[in-house]
């Protein structure tokens, strides 16, 4: 042992100066830190922008400097006493957790039967689910309008909602899949030898260790319900369904004649606060939903 | 509590593999059988079939008397101990073990009381409330036992339960798997393919080779009456040696020497139909260093010289590896096999003729140096290299031969020890009287 243990000090610094990996030299530093700060820097100064932005008086809208001469929540004040916004948040909400909770069960179910049944169509299943993904909503919108008008449906949640379960689905299948492969087989041979019926067993064994999947597909799901646009402000017309994002249109200036450039600021950030609540808290979840299935699997 | 029966049973799988080739077996009610075999032999498919976690092709299946092809796992009243143990993660101990008492609605108090009893059983009480991945893997074993034996079922049955251990404990649990299936005296099919399992577990052994039952029988039986090349190669610990011979004018040449072959021999080889060059099976414990040998013994076997290649002394006895100059290679599909599934054929063991014996402590026999041996010729088995058939078996008369019956013929009656009383019968007294070797 005395052999394999003195030679790290000599072997780490040959590491540090030939491959870079394990230590980094004062340049590499340097370097990196520049090209990561260039890159943070281009992300965020739109969004602190559009914060400052909402937090100026409407005369100072034009004032080039960053920070703000004078702050107000006025812009806050009046977005979130106008039912233009408010109405369309609440929506947002409902919306975007009923379209989840629908998707999540579904593709869960679907999702057990692509990662643990063999079945004739299985191959189509997985590439409809994957074509559906791939589609470009533009055009689906003007035969979406057709058909929802005809039906009823144009201007409702279940409007919005429809579409959104399909377009959360391929999403969840695929992330839930990898998730179930991961699952031991044997788990399932068990609860069916101790007495469960193929629903027992998925309820009572298989979907308790999917949960953290679920979550993280649920996740992905309402953020993607959450940050849709080109479906909600085609499918709606007044406030009964449109969502946050499509009302930022909508929203008028103190008069007529004025931009609303404050508010609409303002209501993007209270749009984007949900989510960075949510990627900060999810992060890890995220991100191994989103690679899931890339290495393993 | 129920007998399994196994009625033609067949499987084949969609894409036309057949792992289970017109398997009949009974299983009586409380016993214990083991199914053995090397991988991919279908021994963890019958079980599966058994279980209900496999569709049968064909045949019948009936536990306690109904025939429960069709039926799912939950209707069949029997319990299921898995390789990896497959605990649920997300439960305690004892939501684990009372599963399926849960399932089955059985009241509270009633799971409380039964768990409490198998854990008691099992030395699981102070465990109770821990979740698996918090358990040791002996205890994680003992968590799946115990799942199985709560519910009382009709039978147990038992995927290689013990391969996940380490060497020690699975010596331990072994026992303990075996004193707990007494005491149950619950109906109960393992699956192993370990040999020493088989032999030490079970009132019976079913050796499995390619989706076919090559031998069922008490674990003596199979070690002193091998049916064939691939039970004889399988079972047993150092395995069998296996050398080529030829019958030439009346004699059996082997690589150890000339053995005169008798007249039973001759009738065995008549009836069989052999092919002149046959395939000669000794065990390690059927050699002895020659010193050893009491005169009067050593009349029934043959002495010869071979080159030491390895000793190992394991304290008991010592195990001895050697070449003989005259070896050539051994080939028979079931050696090759064999040979593939103990790893030997990677090490390259299986070409270099190498044989094994197990030797008294006494012995003088060093690495490196050659030594006088004896091997009893009264304890061989005589293959045929193609059909894997053993020919010496065939002569059904073998075991009334030491019991006197046919005593004037028992001066060249062939000593197989294929009887009943194995090769630790009385050696000296009927041994045959030949000047030197003896016949076989």
């Amino acid at each position: 042992m005395t052999a394999v243990t003195a030679p790290p000090t000599t072997a780490t610094t040959k590491t540090a100066t030939t491959r870079g990996r394990t230590t980094t030299t004062p340049r590499q530093k340097v370097t990196w830190g520049g090209i990561n700060f260039v890159v943070v820097a281009l992300a965020l100064i739109p969004v602190l922008w559009m914060v400052s932005l909402s937090f100026k008086t409407p005369t100072a809208i034009l004032d080039p400097s960053f920070v703000p001469a004078q702050w107000t929540w006025g812009n806050y004040t009046q977005i979130l006493q106008t039912s233009t916004f408010v109405r369309p948040l609440i929506n947002s909400i409902g919306i975007g957790l009923i379209a989840t909770l629908i998707s999540v069960v579904l593709a869960s179910m679907a999702a057990y039967a692509v990662a643990r049944l063999r079945f004739p169509g299985k191959a189509v299943l997985i590439g409809m689910s994957l074509l559906i993904a791939m589609f470009p909503i533009i055009a689906l919108v003007t035969p979406l309008f057709a058909i929802e008008r005809s039906l009823g449906l144009f201007n409702t949640w279940p409007g919005l909602i429809i579409p959104y379960v399909a377009f959360g689905l391929p999403l969840g299948i695929y992330t839930l899949s990898a998730f179930f492969r991961e699952i031991p087989w044997e788990l399932e041979k068990a609860a069916k030898m101790d007495g469960a019926t193929p629903f027992q067993a998925f309820t009572k064994v298989i979907a308790p260790l999917a949960a953290p999947g679920m979550v993280t597909t649920a996740i992905l799901v309402f953020l993607a319900c959450w940050n849709e646009f080109l479906l909600a402000i085609s499918l709606t017309s007044t406030t009964a369904a449109r969502t946050a994002p499509a009302s930022l249109a909508y929203l008028s200036g103190s008069s007529q004649f004025t931009i609303p450039t404050g508010p609409i600021a303002a209501a993007a950030v209270v749009i984007t606060i949900p989510i960075i609540i949510f990627v900060l808290f999810f992060q890890r979840r995220i991100v191994a939903g989103l690679t899931s299935g890339a290495v393993k699997g | 509590m129920a007998d399994i029966v196994l009625d033609q049973v067949t499987k084949r799988f969609p894409d036309g593999a057949l792992a289970v080739d017109n398997i009949s077996l009974d299983i009586a009610d409380g016993e214990f059988v083991i199914l053995v075999g090397p991988s991919g032999c279908g021994k963890s498919t019958t079980l599966n079939m058994i279980a209900g976690l496999e569709d049968i092709s064909a045949g019948e299946l009936r536990i306690g008397g109904k025939v429960v092809n069709n039926k799912a796992p939950k209707d069949r009243n029997i319990a299921m101990v898995f390789q990896s143990y497959a605990l649920y993660p997300h439960m305690t101990v004892r939501e684990n073990m009372g599963f399926a008492l849960k399932l089955a609605k059985t009241p509270k108090a009633v799971i409380d009381e039964k768990v409490n009893n198998a854990a008691q059983v099992l030395d699981l009480t102070q465990h109770l409330d821990r979740r698996p991945a918090n358990l040791s893997g002996g205890q994680r074993q003992r968590v799946a036992m115990g799942r199985a034996i709560v519910r009382d079922p009709a039978a147990f049955l038992m995927d290689e339960p013990l391969s996940n251990l380490d060497a020690k404990l699975r010596v331990q649990m072994r026992t303990e798997v075996s004193r707990l299936q007494r005491r149950l005296g619950t109906t109960t099919v393992y699956v192993t393919h370990d040999q020493t399992e088989a032999m030490t577990l079970g009132d019976r052994v079913a050796v499995m080779r390619s989706g076919l039952l090559q031998q069922v029988g008490a674990p003596q039986e199979l070690y002193d009456r091998p049916n064939n090349l691939f039970v004889a190669g399988f079972i047993g610990s150092p395995a069998m040696n296996f050398l080529p011979s030829r019958v030439d004018d009346g004699t059996m040449r082997t690589p150890l020497g000339d053995v005169p072959v008798s007249g039973r021999l001759r009738h065995a080889l008549e009836r069989a139909n052999a092919p002149r060059d046959l395939l000669v099976g000794i065990r390690p414990e059927d050699f002895e260093d020659a010193a050893l040998v009491a005169a009067g013994t050593r009349d029934s076997g043959i002495t010869f010289r071979a080159n030491i290649e390895v000793v190992e002394s394991m304290g008991s006895d010592v195990y001895v590896y050697f070449t003989m100059e005259s070896v050539s290679e051994v080939s028979a599909a079931e050696l090759q096999e064999l040979a593939e599934d103990s790893g030997s054929a990677d090490t390259g063991a299986a070409d270099t003729g190498m044989l094994t014996a197990r030797l008294a402590t006494e012995t003088t026999a060093r690495e490196g140096q050659q030594a006088e041996l004896w091997a009893d010729l009264r304890s061989i088995h005589i293959f045929n290299p193609a059909s894997g058939a053993n020919i010496t078996l065939d002569d059904d008369s073998a075991g009334t031969v030491r019991g006197g019956t046919t005593a004037g013929t028992a001066a060249d009656a062939p000593r197989d020890a294929t009887g009943p009383a194995g090769p630790a019968g009385p050696a000296a007294s009927d041994a045959p009287a030949g000047p030197g070797t003896g016949a076989i």
